[in-house]
Order: structure tokens, then C-alpha cells, then sequence
């Protein structure tokens, strides 16, 4: 091109954007409309979400391919069998501001072998276990550590005691605390198990599957433990 | 989409003839034809009785209406082709697995059902992989078959093996590996419904060639989906009339059609709503077509590429009715500035997208043509905007897409042209005008990705849906002559296909011309060829200083010689009085052919807002960037 033309080929014409006029108002991060002089953000929050799956390969995969593509800050993820053999229980615990956390829900609903998501209750039954083995120089003070934390010695020789914990994350974390005086050698912790209480479903509610009422009527629901947390 | 999103009713086990009966009998009250086509195909058609795994691949297709598949031959694929041989079902036997993939998703563009392509194990299945992630992003439905190794070696690293379940799950809408030859027609039949019904999307079905290989006298089910998958028809009502009094108040309305529209045959349907409410129109890429664009309420495309006019438009609105979008990056620009006085109302099938990125206001769940019908009949009386609509048509002539064109030279009439020097160089714009000038109203264009991609939006007039097909989300280059190729075989005769290209895009794919002349199908390519990745080159200028790394050819090959080596007919338009006659010629031409149009190099797009820049604030030359 000539630079005579340089001009021509520059652009279009109209008004600049300086000239234009502009709205006032603006939206947030998560595309909500905010009032620019409060602008509030959703803090990000702790939560269980319980999905029931089809039993089959490429499942969990699936799922946790899910959270690492659309970065969800997961903490732990638990899947086990359920009552019925066809299907699993993921158990995952997430911290996310609440627009996240409602993305996630919609995420996994939309894979196929899904049955059902829901986001338990902060009441909910919670549990995680840990294996921690520490040097046993000092057996007795061992024994009486684990006993404050129901603690159930698993295994023990001269040199190590390994004890099992079972409860809230945050009893684990104190317990491991505690431990920490005599020295702890090596960890194994679970993620979070979890169910909802008395008689309601952990399956989700209103769920249009034979899943729900399969589930709700297991007697493991209808048992409730006054323990913990 | 009603009666597609219907499902035929549940398959009763097909052991004998006399159960066949009971089938076609149950699904009777369905009553269409295309319902007829599903149940008890071997019945109507006397075909043979599947006798192994392949065979019952290769009739869950049939049975579901496929007309045409594309793909590669390979080792572990070769039991599924050993089938096709005997079926009914085209094969187009394409130059490279990233073609197939691109064609079948075209041909689920412009038709409607989704698209079939094939491919062997491990590199066929791996150079799927760009066209099924294209179609992931569009939400195009298309179905993927892949020859996988024999099941004792999978995990072995075996030749050609391929964790192809893995590698696709993030870009596939589901997946599966068929592990029973007694299974594996179903797996078929049910991936074909996954891919079109709901949001559609890619599915494939990964086949182990000793389970294809295997005996079975398995008919595959009718193509449903598998009963854990579920979308919601019906906006829920009390969220319909809310919206409703929305618009009915609103002063300044407009509506954002999205691909969704196209998708979900709700076209008619919205131009009814917009025409009878005075409601002015924008789209998205996707959703060209869905809207006339030569209609008075058409503010055309929207976003980075969009037009002034749509971007004043859904930056000021104060009601934004928007249907089957995903609110995409391209098109909101920086979220904060993006409509931010609007209430925004939200159609979309897919609950996963509703205030994912822009806060849906008036989030309904459900089919875009079933949704928008319901707030139709909601709606009684238009919005007060006539205000409005004359502030959107002071847009429209404020920022005209009017180019420059040499002082002789009217834009509107080629056929002037003879009077333009012969050393000007042939702006983009003219060549796409005149190609759309030269063509019907229903013609399809096909695109590759970059700045030709852009000009074919802005300057190509659409009006009609399903005629617009290019690679909107993913922009893979190289999509248009593959694209040409499954758009060809989908449209009606008298559609033409003109596939408008870069040099950069149409020399990555341009081996599918082999396939063009061998099948004899009538497509046009038009190369816009500036000796650049153009867009970069155009970024390049504005951000980096004009350094313009890696993104000058200097050099291209000579496209219209290249398109007669392989025994297509060539053309080349270096000046404004060859453009009609060149155009001319190549579209009489009953076959493939290419025109290398050489442009002007230094051409750039605009209007253009940055990559998270304010919609409002598009700049119209780079001085504004």
C-alpha cells in the first residue's frame, strides 16, 4: 500500500469513544449488577456436596476432570459404594463463593452418569478418619492423648504407636496438634464422608430418580448419633 | 426441537418378530415419520440380522436416519468399514481425521441431525480431537466413532493405542468405551440422541475391534437417551410473567439471539416476538441467520468484531431478552461494563449457563423456541421504546459499516468496477459483498478463523438461519473447506456453498480439496490472501509495536494452481474489475473451485473492542485501541 492511501484503510467512521455516551452502572465479577459505590463481592464458604453416580469406569474421572477444568477449589473428594451396587456416592467438599458453588452443582448435574447432586446441610453428619503413626517413646502419654480424641491404637511396637481418628476434620486437625509433642512420623487422612440426618435423603430432594427412594429407605438414615462436631 | 426433544418411547427388547411388532405398535401414537424411521427398522427395510458388533454399530446409524458419515480408514476402525460396505449409509472418505470431524460438524450445522465422523485409534482418533472439541464449544451435535485396540491390549500401550475416553472427556458433551459387542449398537444409538437432544454437543463411542469383530445377534435400541440425562421443556410460569411485565415496562429492550436459537428452531419464532414488540435485535456469531439482517430491527453481531450499532445497543438497553447464549467473552468484552443497566432476562436449555457469567435476572430454564412462545403469549403489550428505536437507528447511520472504496467505486454497485485502477489493491469487504451478490439468499458460507471470518459476518448479509457456519467458540483454523465439504452434502441443491478462507486457514486443511474433486461436490472457496495470519498481524500493530513475529508469510503458494493440481479449476482476482466475472465464473463452475483473491494486506477489522474492553467503547480505527 502507498501511504497516500494510509488514511482509507485506517477504519471506519463515527463518533470516537470519547464522544459517546456511557451508562453508569456496572456489574461485579460474577456479572451481578452492583451499586459501583457498595460494591460487594461473595465471600467464598465451606460446603459438602453428595452426588450419586452410575457405578461405572471413567466416573470419577469425569468428576474430578470437571473440577480441575473449570478451577473449583476442591478439598477433598470420598466415593464409595452405596446400598445399591449400580451406584457410587461422591462426597466432595468445596470452597467457593456461593455463584461458584451453584456452577458446580449445575457442572456435575449435567454429566450423564450423575444421578443426583445435592448440597448437604450445615448440620449434616461429617466424618473423616486418620492413621497417624508417632515414635512411642513415651507409650503412656501416647495412650492417654488418643484417649481424649477417641483414638484407637491400631498398631504398635518399641519404636512407633499408630493411632486411629475418626471425626470432624476440625477434631482430626486438634488431635494431629496434640500429637505433633511426641513426634508424628507419617499421616493417612480420608476426605470427608458425610449424610444428611434423621430421615431425609442424602440423594437430593425432589429428585425425579428411583435412586431417592431407594436411598431414603435404608435404615442407615434413620439412625441418628448424638457425637461429635 | 419439540418433536426432536421428544424421545421415541422405550425400546421393548427386540428377541423376535413378534416383539418388533409390539414395538412398532407402542410407538405408533408418535405418529411421524421420522419417529417410524427409529422402531423396527429391520422389519420396514429387510435388512439382514446383525451378526457381530460392527454390524450392529453400523445399524444403530441406520436406524436412526443417517444418511452420510465422514472419516478415515484405519487398523483398529477397519470391522466398522468392513460393515458400511454393505450399508446403505455414504461413506466420504476425507483427507485427514480433522476434516471428517469439521465436515460432520458442518453437516450438523446446516442440517440439523447430527453429524457422523470416523476414525481409527490412536493418531485418527487424536486428529478428531480438534473438530470435537469445536463442536464442544458451539454445542454442535455430532457423533464420533473410534477404532480402539482390541480390549486384552488396552492398557498396554499397544500400536496406535490411544486413551481416546480419556483425551475427549473434556471436550465431549459424553463419551463411551464399548466394552460388550452385545452392547455396543445400543452405545451407538444412545450417543447418536445425547448428541442432539437437550443442549446438543459432541458425543463419541470409543470401539474395541475385538468387540466389533465379536458375533452378536444384538439389534441396538432406538436412539434415546439414557434415562439419568434429563432437560427441562417449560420456563417455569411465575419466572415467564415476571419476565414479561419486564419487557411490557421496559424502555430500552432489546433481544440477544444465540446460537441456542438456531439450534433449538426458534427463529421464526423470536422474529415474530421482535417484530411484533418493535423489539431491536442483536446476535451473536452462532446465531447469524437467526435474524434478518436486512430487517429495520437488525442491529447484526455483537461483541469484539460486532457492529457499533449492536455495541451501543446491549451496552445502554435497560431489558435485555436474552435467548441460547452462553455470554461469552468475545461478546460481553469486560463483564463490569457489559449491559450494565439492563435486567437481564435468560433463555438457555442448559441451567449450567444461566448466570454463569452475566447474573440472570429472570433465569428460564428451557427449550428457546417452547420459552420464548410462552413469553409471546405473556407478552400483551409492547414496550413504550420508540425513543429508543430511533436512538438505535441513529446508531445504525452513526457508525455505518460503510468502507472507503476508491473514489469511482460504489460499494453497492460492482458492476462499476471497470473504472477502479489496476494497481488498488481489492479491498475484503467488496469481495465478500460481491459474493453474496452473486448468490442466492439460502446460500451457505463456510469460514476458516481470522480476519476473513470477520468480514464474512459484517459484510455478508444473512437471513436466513442454518446458513452461517463457521468455528465460533474454539476458532479453529482451517475449519472452512472441510466445513464446505459437510455443509455441501447437508444443504439442498439448490444451496450454494461458498466457503470464504484465509491463506493461513485454507493451508492448513487444504487437502480436503482432494476429497471436493474425487466426491465432485459444488463448492466455491474464495481465499481472501493477504500473505498474513492477518488478525495477529492486526494485533501485532496495535499491542506489540507492529512487530510482526512469525505472523508475514511474504510468500504464499499460488492457491488457484494448488486447486488445479488436484483437478479443481482455479481462478485469481488481483483487481476490482476481475472481482464479479472471476465470481461469476467460479460459481457456474459444477464442481469445486477456488479463487486465490489477493487483498489488501494492510486491511483491518473494526470496529473492535479489546479482549475485556468496554463494549460501549469499541474503537473504529487503532488510534482508538
Amino acid at each position: 500500500m502507498t501511504d497516500g492511501n494510509g488514511d482509507r484503510r485506517r477504519g471506519l467512521d463515527g463518533p470516537a469513544p470519547e464522544e459517546r455516551p456511557t451508562p453508569t452502572g456496572r456489574r461485579n465479577e460474577q456479572g451481578i449488577r452492583i451499586d459501583p459505590a457498595v460494591e460487594a463481592t461473595h465471600e467464598p464458604r465451606r460446603t459438602v456436596i453428595s452426588t450419586l453416580v452410575e457405578h461405572e469406569p471413567g466416573v470419577l474421572s469425569d468428576v474430578s476432570g470437571l473440577f480441575s477444568r473449570r478451577q473449583f477449589n476442591i478439598e477433598s473428594l470420598t466415593v464409595g459404594p452405596t446400598t445399591d451396587e449400580d451406584r457410587a456416592r461422591i462426597t466432595l467438599v468445596v470452597e467457593e463463593p456461593d455463584p461458584g458453588i451453584d456452577q458446580i452443582k449445575k457442572q456435575l448435574r449435567k454429566l450423564v452418569p450423575v444421578i443426583s447432586v445435592r448440597e448437604l446441610e450445615s448440620d449434616a453428619m461429617r466424618r473423616e478418619l486418620a492413621l497417624v503413626k508417632i515414635d512411642a517413646d513415651e507409650p503412656a502419654q501416647v495412650s492417654a492423648v488418643a484417649d481424649m480424641y477417641d483414638g484407637k491404637t491400631v498398631d504398635s511396637c518399641p519404636e512407633t504407636a499408630t493411632i486411629e481418628i475418626t471425626g470432624s476434620r476440625q477434631k482430626i486437625d486438634a488431635a494431629i496438634e496434640t500429637f505433633e509433642q511426641f513426634g508424628i512420623r507419617e499421616i493417612d487422612r480420608t476426605g470427608t464422608t458425610a449424610l444428611a440426618r434423621g430421615i431425609q435423603s442424602t440423594a437430593a430432594p425432589a429428585s425425579t430418580t428411583e435412586s431417592t427412594a431407594t436411598e431414603a429407605s435404608q435404615p442407615q438414615n434413620q439412625y441418628a448419633p448424638a457425637d461429635d462436631d | 426441537m419439540s418433536e426432536r426433544a421428544t424421545s421415541v418411547s422405550p425400546p421393548e427388547e427386540q428377541h423376535d418378530d413378534q416383539n418388533q411388532d409390539q414395538n412398532q405398535d407402542a410407538q405408533q401414537p408418535q405418529g411421524d415419520a421420522e419417529t417410524d424411521e427409529f422402531s423396527a427398522p429391520s422389519a420396514e427395510t429387510q435388512a439382514e440380522p446383525v451378526t457381530t458388533g460392527a454390524e450392529s454399530v453400523v445399524r444403530a446409524l441406520e436406524n436412526a436416519g443417517v444418511e452420510y458419515a465422514f472419516g478415515v480408514q484405519g487398523g483398529a476402525i477397519m470391522p466398522i468399514y468392513d460393515a458400511l460396505y454393505d450399508s446403505e449409509i455414504q461413506h466420504v472418505t476425507m483427507a485427514h481425521e480433522q476434516g471428517a470431524a469439521h465436515a460432520a460438524d458442518a453437516y450438523g450445522i446446516v442440517s440439523g441431525e447430527p453429524g457422523v465422523c470416523l476414525a481409527t485409534s490412536g493418531p485418527g482418533a487424536t486428529n478428531l480431537v480438534t473438530g470435537i472439541a469445536d463442536a464442544d464449544m458451539d454445542s454442535d451435535p455430532m457423533l464420533a466413532l473410534t477404532g480402539q485396540v482390541p480390549t486384552e491390549l488396552v492398557g498396554n500401550d499397544a500400536f496406535q493405542e490411544t486413551d481416546t475416553t480419556g483425551v475427549t472427556t473434556p471436550v465431549t458433551k459424553d463419551n463411551t468405551f464399548a466394552a460388550d459387542p452385545d452392547g455396543v449398537g445400543t452405545d451407538v444409538s444412545e450417543a447418536f440422541a445425547l448428541a442432539r437432544e437437550g443442549r446438543p454437543g459432541p458425543t463419541l463411542v470409543d470401539l474395541p475391534k475385538d468387540v466389533t469383530n465379536a458375533e452378536t445377534d444384538a439389534e441396538p435400541d432406538a436412539p434415546e437417551t439414557p434415562d439419568t440425562y434429563e432437560f427441562t421443556e417449560e420456563a417455569d410460569p411465575e419466572i415467564v410473567a415476571a419476565a414479561a411485565e419486564q419487557i411490557k415496562t421496559a424502555n430500552r429492550p432489546v433481544m440477544l439471539l444465540g446460537g441456542g436459537v438456531i439450534k433449538g428452531e426458534a427463529s421464526e419464532t423470536c422474529r415474530e416476538f421482535a417484530i411484533e414488540h418493535e423489539i431491536p435485535v442483536v446476535t451473536t456469531m452462532p446465531a447469524i441467520g437467526a435474524f434478518p439482517e436486512d430487517h429495520e430491527l437488525a442491529m447484526e453481531m455483537a461483541g469484539m468484531h460486532g457492529t457499533g450499532y449492536a455495541n451501543m445497543a446491549i451496552t445502554h438497553c435497560d431489558t435485555m431478552v436474552a435467548v441460547g447464549t452462553r455470554f461469552d467473552d468475545r461478546l460481553t468484552g469486560g463483564i463490569e461494563t457489559f449491559a450494565p443497566d439492563a435486567e437481564i432476562i435468560h433463555v438457555d436449555i442448559d441451567p449450567a449457563e444461566i448466570s454463569k457469567n452475566i447474573h440472570a435476572d429472570y433465569p428460564l430454564v428451557g427449550d428457546a423456541d417452547t420459552v420464548v412462545s410462552q413469553l409471546a403469549h405473556a407478552v400483551e403489550n409492547s414496550p413504550q421504546a420508540t425513543k429508543w428505536r430511533a436512538q438505535c437507528q441513529q446508531w445504525k447511520s452513526d457508525y455505518s459499516m460503510a468502507y472507503d472504496v476508491p473514489s469511482e467505486q460504489s460499494a453497492d454497485e460492482p458492476s462499476t468496477s471497470s473504472k477502479i485502477p489496476e494497481d488498488e489493491p481489492v479491498r475484503p469487504e467488496f469481495v465478500v459483498e460481491a459474493l453474496d451478490e452473486a448468490t442466492s439468499d439460502r446460500a451457505v458460507v463456510t469460514t476458516g478463523v481470522g480476519q476473513h471470518q470477520m468480514w464474512a459476518c459484517q459484510y455478508w448479509t444473512f437471513t436466513e438461519p442454518r446458513t452461517w457456519v463457521s468455528s465460533h467458540g474454539l476458532g479453529a483454523m482451517g475449519y472452512g473447506l472441510p466445513a464446505a465439504i459437510g455443509a455441501r452434502l447437508a444443504a439442498d441443491d439448490d444451496q450454494e456453498v461458498v466457503c470464504i478462507d484465509g491463506d493461513g486457514s485454507f493451508l492448513m486443511t487444504l487437502q480436503g480439496l482432494s476429497v471436493a474433486v474425487r466426491e465432485n461436490l459444488d463448492i466455491t472457496v474464495a481465499v481472501l490472501n493477504n500473505e498474513y495470519i492477518g488478525m495477529v498481524r492486526q494485533w501485532q500493530d496495535a499491542f506489540f509495536e507492529g512487530r510482526h513475529s512469525a505472523s508475514e508469510y511474504g510468500w504464499t503458494p499460488e492457491f488457484d494452481t494448488i486447486a488445479e493440481a488436484f483437478g479443481a479449476t482455479g481462478f485469481r482476482i488481483d483487481t476490482y474489475d476481475e472481482v464479479a466475472d472471476t465470481i461469476a465464473a467460479a460459481l457456474s463452475e459444477d464442481g469445486p473451485s477456488v479463487i486465490d483473491v489477493h487483498i489488501d494486506p494492510q486491511a483491518n477489522v473494526y470496529p473492535m473492542v479489546p479482549s475485556g474492553g468496554d463494549n460501549g467503547q469499541f474503537a473504529l480505527a487503532e488510534d482508538q485501541l
